[in-house]
């Protein structure tokens, strides 16, 4: 099997006749906390979409593990259920933060998992909320219930777009520390998309610029962040402005 | 009128033979054609919520003017389909329902429910975070599982779909006394009876079966609010 979990070829999206996304080739590794950064529109978002396998793409092909997602082929349910993503503003049910927990397995039918979930939930820092109502949680509480219940269904990709945007340092700490030990010690893959370069570094094994819909240099870490070869990728560590 | 009013309580509390007879043909078939609208009509509201389709506007379109039908209009409809001459009855299958018969009311009654069940599901639906269902996407939903959980999340609105729906057609006097008939011992419902009462002047009775009418309906929206539970109190 290839070193990647991800293969993206000549993927393009295309919304409304406008190009949003145009990726000739990108290999996501096995295991890796992969990051991608750039400014808001850039298309860090549609690609995650197209990486959780919510819509698909206009053109190209991605090869996920061993199977394939392109405009004609959808992915197989039990594939698509391996990855989940953690979405900037987090969407909870109306119900409690356990049922909200539960929710993914129950989804695939998963009935004893009552240890597993209080596991994640003391992970978590929520296991004396677990029988609040979710919509009356914190901003910070909230994103760690999204974080909890993609957490229970034992991914092998995460998928976070921008998961601490607006979040208090307390809250950007703790869910850090969570994305390392599940990638440490799970082995979970993560695509972790933002804005924030201090973020990618601080969490990233390799880094990507996206901007204007096109990826400008994919690069591990320590290269992408100490001596970027393109100078829009300079600049944007450096954080200047970037369009 | 208080004499009228002691009588009609005198008949409740008795258990008049007619009066019961009236109150349970009334519940069969306002309940059957409920239950008819609920079955069409919540499937419809969650698909025209979350679908966007060529055309939708124009079901929608149809679906409010539904809402808004005059039930008399119904009545005449249901009544040229069934009759021995209209399109239906002259088919004379036995799934077809005869004209004066309670099944006939249960079918105009499920029509003028139908658009407020599908009409007031649908705004429902569309009212829940449209993040929701991308993100319950992302956790592996099917897209079954995907709209049986966004109506959850729109219970509330549901249930006061159902709502609607049951107030149309409890209190509704002309479609089920044109394809009903209001006859004797077999389709003479609450609201034709009053009708029948007050025009022989009998306002004692008239008056016993809009008390009962009043106390179903009270009822029934506090039973169905029971359903809408806790979170109506959020």
């Amino acid at each position: 099997m290839s070193e990647f979990i991800y293969l993206l070829r000549n993927v393009t999206k295309v919304y409304d006749g406008r190009c949003v996304l145009r990726v000739d080739y990108l290999g996501i590794r096995q295991g890796e906390i992969f990051a991608v950064v750039g400014p808001s529109g850039a298309g860090k978002s549609t690609l995650l979409r197209l990486l959780n396998f919510l819509e698909p793409p206009t053109t190209g092909h991605i090869r996920f593990l061993d199977a394939e997602f392109n405009p004609v082929q959808p992915m197989p349910l039990e594939l698509r259920r391996r990855v989940t993503t953690v979405f900037q503003r987090p969407v909870l049910l109306d119900r409690s933060v356990w049922a909200n927990v539960t929710y993914g397995l129950w989804l695939r039918g998963q009935r004893d998992s009552d240890a597993l979930v209080r596991a994640v939930l003391d992970q978590v820092g929520l296991e004396a909320l677990a029988h609040h109502r979710a919509r009356t949680l914190s901003g910070g509480e909230a994103q760690r219930v999204a974080l909890a219940r993609a957490m229970v269904l034992q991914p092998d990709v995460l998928l976070l777009d921008e998961p601490t945007a607006n979040l208090d340092p307390y809250n950007v700490g703790l869910i850090e520390d969570i994305v390392r030990t599940l990638n440490r010690d799970h082995g979970v893959t993560v695509v972790l998309v933002t804005h924030n370069v201090f973020q990618a570094r601080r969490l990233a094994h390799r880094a990507a610029l996206l901007l204007g819909g096109e990826l400008i240099e994919v690069a591990e870490a320590e290269v992408f962040f100490q001596s970027p070869r393109d100078p829009r990728t300079k600049a944007f560590v450096r954080g200047e402005m970037v369009y | 009128m208080w004499q009228s009013l002691v009588r009609a309580i005198y008949l409740i509390l008795t258990r008049d033979a007619a009066l019961m007879e009236i109150v349970a043909l009334s519940l069969r078939v306002t309940g059957t054609a409920l239950l008819c609208s609920t079955i069409l009509g919540i499937p419809l509201g969650v698909f025209l919520g979350l679908k966007r389709f060529i055309g939708r506007r124009m079901v929608i379109a149809l679906m409010y003017t539904g809402m808004g039908f005059p039930p008399v209009v119904v009545g005449l409809f249901v009544y040229m389909l069934l009759s021995r001459s209209g399109p239906l009855g002259r088919l004379g299958w036995p799934i077809i329902p005869s004209l004066f018969t309670p099944a006939a009311m249960v079918v105009a009654q499920t029509i003028i429910a139908f658009p407020m069940v599908a009409g007031f599901t649908m705004a429902a639906v569309m009212s829940v975070d449209p993040g929701l269902r991308q993100q319950v996407q992302a956790l592996g939903a099917t897209p079954w599982q995907t709209a049986l959980t966004i109506l959850l999340e729109a219970r509330i609105g549901v249930i006061t779909s159902i709502i609607a729906g049951f107030g149309s057609i409890i209190s509704e006097v002309g479609a089920v006394m044109m394809v009903g008939g209001n006859i004797e011992h077999s389709t003479r419902v609450l609201t034709t009876a009053i009708v029948l009462e007050t025009s022989k002047g009998d306002f004692s009775l008239a008056m016993a079966l809009g008390l009962i009418l009043l106390g179903l309906a009270f009822v029934t929206n506090l039973a169905m609010l029971r359903f809408q539970g806790r979170a109506l109190d959020r």
